[in-house]
């Protein structure tokens, strides 16, 4: 049977690559190499997944060089002679292994004011959102994030400003400021802006190359610029 | 500096890069086709001494380049020295101002 060789990450920061050697199988995900050497060559390993079918963003790892989510990402497509490197993603501390601490990422989505503000109580009516309306398009690009790391991790402007927001928190930010019924938005243009914010965005375009959502982080970070920009002018912070 | 001069500043950037876009290139023409001949000082100061829009032309240009260049500056610093703060504001408002003396200096010598 044909095997696979993968190098795995072991240890924490400091730590060094192991080798393993992996049956290879049809359709075979990254995400099924890891658990195979979990369950059958090496208990010790230490990664993280929960839905196994791209939903729930917690199995990202940098396969080969580049962030992506293993799940659904198939051996055939990223191994390189039959070899496979895994290693947990950058810009975030390593807990062991391929787990990383997502602990800031999810910080700076609350620092982005990324949760939703209504002034609507239950006793009101919904209120009404057209689907074809120009902001719900906006934000129907951008929402089906699902906080997997992997742009974060390939960003480099993470990587020289440790401040800085990042495209996955400033992305989410877009989704509000989109959302008619939100009423916090003042407040999060103010949070979004400035140096650690949107406009430390270079357009690299590395999170939107990476997102394995597809989704266009650059394009909600150039709208927050605009936004930010127009309310600074107005002096609204 | 505050998150509002932060994002002027921004601003600012991206307003003097679009004049910069235009100056660079009547500049780079006006290179070309003043080389066409040979170059001499008097057929540079011929064309600009007493020229009050070769003049307003290379103020703007020099402005756009005083503000340009060190909010630019201000970034990679930033980025690849892992500077920020007072100190840096401070070291970029200087380039500032010296990019403007020095600029200024030169368009006021081949105007009089
Ligand atoms: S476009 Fe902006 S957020 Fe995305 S990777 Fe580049 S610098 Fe980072
Ligand atoms: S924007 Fe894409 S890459 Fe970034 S966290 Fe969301 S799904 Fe993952
Ligand atoms: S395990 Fe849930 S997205 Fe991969």
């Amino acid at each position: 049977m044909a095997t696979l060789r993968v190098s795995v990450w072991r240890g924490q920061e400091s730590g060094r690559f192991q080798e393993f050697e992996v049956p290879r199988q049809e359709s075979q995900s990254v995400l099924d190499v890891v658990t195979h050497i979990q369950r059958a060559l090496d208990p010790t390993l230490a990664y993280r997944f929960s839905c196994r079918v791209g939903m729930c963003g917690s199995c990202a790892m940098t396969v080969n060089g580049r962030a992506r989510w293993t799940c659904r990402t198939h051996v055939d497509k990223v191994a390189v002679d039959g070899r496979l490197e895994i290693a947990p993603l950058s810009n975030l501390p390593v807990v062991k292994d391929l787990v990383t601490d997502m602990t800031l990422f999810f910080d700076k989505w609350a620092r982005a004011r990324g949760r939703f503000r209504g002034a609507r109580t239950r006793r009101d009516d919904f209120e009404r959102v057209p689907p074809d309306s120009a902001a719900r398009r906006l934000a129907d690009a951008a929402i089906e994030c699902i906080g997997c790391g992997v742009c974060y991790s390939a960003c480099d402007v993470v990587a020289w400003n440790p401040d800085y927001l990042g495209p996955a928190a400033l992305n989410r930010a877009w989704t509000l400021v989109n959302d008619a019924r939100d009423t916090d938005n003042r407040a999060r243009l103010a949070a979004v802006a400035g140096d650690a914010g949107c406009h430390a965005c270079h357009t690299h375009m590395s999170c939107s190359e990476r997102c394995p959502k597809q989704l266009s982080p650059t394009a909600s970070i150039a709208g927050l610029k605009r936004a930010t920009a127009l309310a600074a002018l107005k002096g609204e912070f | 500096m505050n998150v509002r001069t932060q994002v002027l500043l921004w601003a600012a950037q991206r307003v003097s890069a679009a004049v910069l876009a235009v100056c660079v290139l009547v500049h780079l023409v006006t290179i070309i086709y003043a080389v066409r001949n040979g170059l001499s000082a008097a057929e540079i100061l011929g064309r600009t001494r007493g020229n009050a829009a070769w003049a307003a032309f290379y103020v703007l240009f020099v402005a756009a380049v005083a503000v340009h260049a060190p909010i630019g500056l201000r970034s990679a610093l930033a980025e690849s020295f892992n500077w920020r703060g007072r100190g840096l504001d401070i070291a970029v408002l200087a380039l500032a101002v010296a990019l403007a003396v020095l600029g200024l200096r030169a368009v006021y010598a081949v105007f009089t």
